[in-house]
């Protein structure tokens, strides 16, 4: 177990230095500059010289490999530097956003796997019943509707609705409170898109737990359990439901990994101040530091949560780590 | 002590009632803007992402009037006393203000002239390396100096008349002289100690600024409210939303006609909407390095065949745009009549004869069939809509249009650097109004002109304009100014001034709409009538 794990690290290390080569050569593919459009970009008199100027402080005229160079010694000593939009530390920018988009993650997951794990067992046993065809036509709709869609929807109906009940218009806060603090302001503000997001996460994993419970279902000890008499719901429960799990857990596992970093249209929706709307606001700002920082962070979060996902493999499945 | 009393009577009666109504204290207003702030400094940044969250902070030596910002040419004392004087003294070439008496800085330093005068030295004589985007608003100022400790004299090499706008731009906020010599250059774009209405107390990055009353504000009486938080969001239905479900009571950038009417429609008399002509114009640039764009025929011909008076009518229905203007801010005493506009190419309301025009135009210059690439920026408001706008106007003289949009990164990219253009859509957006600063936008010179031209007659127009003392003859330069940049050269098209409308929460008082998002952004005379 343990040298499958001292494998698994070891593969991080060029999956994490691919992603920053990438990231870095990409990104300064698109023309323009975080100094042109901070000074030049309103409008406003731009004087040529102060664009130089802006563009020699933050190290824009070296050469790109220099650049680089420097953006790996930051990675490895985990310097990451400063917003070339901001000027403020990166971490302490992501630092902020990071608490709000891990309890969305955590709340989406969750509100995932509440609808996913009970509905994909019962289409499963009940296959090709009236229950099965909701509980497809459900998920199929959370599959094909992007969630962004679903917060969109969400808000306009909350307005709507409160001023048709109470007379005046509400909708959720735009602004954070952590949920120590106020907990009643907080979840008024992200129940709303972790149930948009959680629905339609919910909506692969139910799938994938149906398909695999249905596999499960027709394996050989499946059969045996029922010939020596066991109740049905200690053969689904016991037997048919963890095994089923597998496919299922990674299916969470990347799900969670994208919703740490991937909520950038539904952030936008709810203006929620998270990764996903950093993410967005350094791209639209030509802010390289900040973009390839959180790129690097979303990869390592990935590469982590494959990590975590292989290694539950492992301890679900002994074979995988014989093999 | 009996006049002394009398006087606080009279203030506190005075202070108490505004516009006809009681003024009512206290509360906090939550408005929202859709930009990303970038440094707290705002002697080097320009984007109205720095004036909405931390003017409310700072005070200016003088400012456009709040209690009537619509005025173009309304200046009034901030932390100056007395009133501002356009004409200077020693023919326009020396200006004085007495600075008043017991403004204190909020971290209580004492603010008097030396503050004003490290300020503008920092403005427009930075030292080398430390940025400052509107020096060039200053060539004319010799020097700034303090000949005693509450009088400031500016200097100027020679009169002008775009000194005074000049001086009210909102972005020349004082800093302390104590914060300037003690932690540099640097400390204001990451830390703020200014002298405003209100007293920073947050900024959490992409999310909120947030301030409280300071209550030794030096405009007596003000500001009314006990705070202010500034909330962040980048989406326009992000900002609508909130101020229909009341999470915000105001936007002051302004809103596209429809959210105005959805708004209004859903909430009534709950809102209320202020709406103003706006200091920006939307603008076509001829490639001049790229033939055919090199011939004033060609750019004529363009020119000629966009219905300006039509568009104004119809895309003000769905665009931030309205009025039809030449170089000059459409209300300003500097600025073209209607009279004097239909005599320029383009501006004539017989769209036929300009069209029959514009097509022999381009016969003579042997483009008949001309096919023509616009560039333009990937922003709806209002420039795709204007963009496309173009199009259908110039498909109307046989001209083959294409439409390529690109995000604001390499839409800048491709003005600035790479310059491979044939037209492309640009943009003169100012905040005080100054026409004699904001009609270089014209000159082949400016910095930020795309047209890549040499007009030698144009710069020496202007050369004279900037020198003139005189307004009648201002006024009578800018027409033939006018008439070679947009009629005779046309090295630019002007399409529609853009049009600002602010639907706000009706509990919002004493906020008067100015022409530009930039303006009257204090919030000393905000309060709310809840």
């Amino acid at each position: 177990m343990y040298n499958y794990i001292l494998k698994r690290i070891l593969l991080m290390i060029p999956t994490l230095f691919g992603a920053a080569f990438l990231v870095f050569f990409l990104l300064r593919l698109i023309p323009g500059d975080v100094c042109e459009l901070r000074l030049a970009g309103t409008g406003l008199y731009a004087d040529p010289a102060e664009i130089e100027l802006c563009q020699e402080k933050l190290g824009l005229n070296q050469p790109m490999i220099v650049q680089f160079f420097d953006f790996l010694i930051g990675i490895v000593t985990f310097d990451l530097g400063e917003s070339m939009w901001t000027g403020k530390p990166i971490f302490y920018e992501m630092g902020l956003r990071f608490e709000l988009s891990l309890q969305i993650a955590i709340m989406a997951t969750i509100t995932s796997i509440f609808i996913a794990i009970p509905l994909g067992t019962i289409s499963a046993i009940k296959q090709d019943t009236w229950i099965d065809y909701v509980v497809r036509t459900f998920s199929i709709a959370g599959i094909a509707i992007p969630s962004f869609w679903y917060g969109i929807l969400i808000v306009l109906g909350i307005l709507i609705f409160t001023q048709s009940w109470f007379g005046e218009p509400w909708m959720p806060p735009l602004d954070y409170v952590p949920i120590w603090v106020d907990p009643w302001r907080n979840l008024s503000q992200l129940i709303w898109p972790a149930l948009a997001t959680g629905y339609r996460y919910s909506a692969v994993a139910t799938r994938m737990t149906r398909s695999a419970m249905l596999e499960v279902l027709r394996e050989d000890y499946i059969r045996t359990a029922r010939a020596k008499g066991l109740l049905e719901k200690v053969i689904i429960n016991r037997h048919a439901l963890k095994n089923s799990l597998l496919p299922v857990v990674t299916v969470i596992g990347i799900e969670f990994a994208f919703l740490m970093g991937g909520l950038v249209v539904t952030e936008q929706v709810f203006n929620l101040n998270g990764l996903g709307k950093l993410f967005v606001d350094s791209v639209m700002s030509s802010d390289y530091a900040m973009t390839q920082a959180l790129v690097m962070v979303v990869v390592m979060v990935f590469v982590f949560t494959n990590f975590l996902v292989d290694i539950m493999y492992a301890w679900l499945d002994p074979r995988i780590r014989y093999a | 002590m009996a006049v002394g009393l009398a006087v606080s009577i009279m203030f506190i009666m005075v202070g108490s009632l505004h516009a006809g109504g009681h003024i009512k204290r206290g509360g906090t207003l939550n408005y929202i803007f859709g930009s990303k702030i970038p440094s707290y400094d705002l002697h080097r940044e320009t984007t109205f992402g720095v004036i909405h969250p931390f003017s409310p902070y700072y005070s200016l030596l003088i400012r456009v009037n709040p209690d009537n910002p619509s005025s173009p040419t309304d200046f009034v004392c901030d932390v100056c006393e007395g009133t501002v004087d356009p004409a200077g003294e020693d023919g326009g070439k020396k200006y004085t203000f007495k600075i008043r008496r017991g403004i204190e800085f909020h971290d209580g330093t004492p603010l008097n002239a030396h503050d004003v005068v490290a300020t503008y030295n920092k403005i427009i004589f930075p030292p080398e390396g430390v940025p400052s985007s509107r020096k060039a608003f200053f060539k004319m100022v010799e020097s700034v100096s303090a000949p005693d400790d509450y009088t400031v004299v500016f200097k100027l090499e020679y009169p002008s008349g775009s000194f005074i706008p000049a001086l009210a731009t909102p972005f020349n906020i004082i800093y302390s002289k104590k914060d300037l010599d003690t932690h540099g250059y640097e400390w204001h774009t990451k830390n703020i100690n200014g002298s405003g209405p209100f007293r920073f107390v947050e900024h959490q990055p992409g999310a909120f600024v947030r301030g409280v009353r300071y209550e030794k504000y030096h405009h007596k009486g003000q500001p009314y409210l006990d705070g202010i938080k500034g909330i962040i969001a980048p989406k326009l239905a992000t900002r609508v939303n909130a101020i229909r479900g009341d999470q915000a009571a105001i936007e002051f950038r302004g809103f596209p006609p429809k959210h105005r009417d959805d708004l209004k429609k859903a909430l009534g008399d709950k809102i209320t909407v202020q709406e103003s002509d706006w200091n920006c114009v939307l603008l076509a640039t001829f490639n001049q390095q790229r033939k055919p764009f090199d011939d004033p025929r060609v750019r004529r011909a363009l020119t000629l065949g966009i219905d300006r008076w039509g568009g104004s009518k119809y895309l003000s229905k769905i665009a931030i745009v309205k009025t039809v203007g030449g170089v000059v801010f459409p209300n300003h005493p500097l600025a073209a009549t209607e009279d004097e506009l239909v005599k320029l190419a383009g501006y004539g309301k017989d769209m036929a004869k300009n069209r029959a025009e514009a097509k022999r135009l381009l016969k003579e210059a042997g483009h008949s069939n001309l096919s023509v690439e616009l560039h333009n920026r990937g922003v709806d408001q209002p420039y795709k809509v204007l963009g496309i706008w173009l199009i259908d106007q110039w498909k109307k003289l046989g001209v083959k249009v294409t439409h390529r949009v690109q995000a604001s990164p390499a839409f800048y990219a491709t003005l600035r650097k790479k310059k491979d253009f044939d037209v492309s859509i640009d943009f003169n957006c100012q905040s005080v109004i100054n026409p004699i600063a904001d009609i270089t936008k014209f000159l082949g010179s400016a910095g930020n002109n795309y047209g890549q031209y040499n007009d030698k007659v144009l710069e020496d127009l202007y050369d004279k304009i900037a020198r003139s003392p005189s307004p009648a003859e201002q006024r009578s330069l800018i027409r033939q100014y006018e008439k070679r940049a947009l009629s005779d050269m046309a090295h630019i098209a002007i399409t529609l001034w853009w049009y600002k409308i602010n639907p706000h929460r009706s509990y919002v008082k004493g906020w008067k709409i100015a022409p530009s998002h930039y303006l009257n952004q204090q919030l000393d005379n905000v309060w709310l009538d809840k």
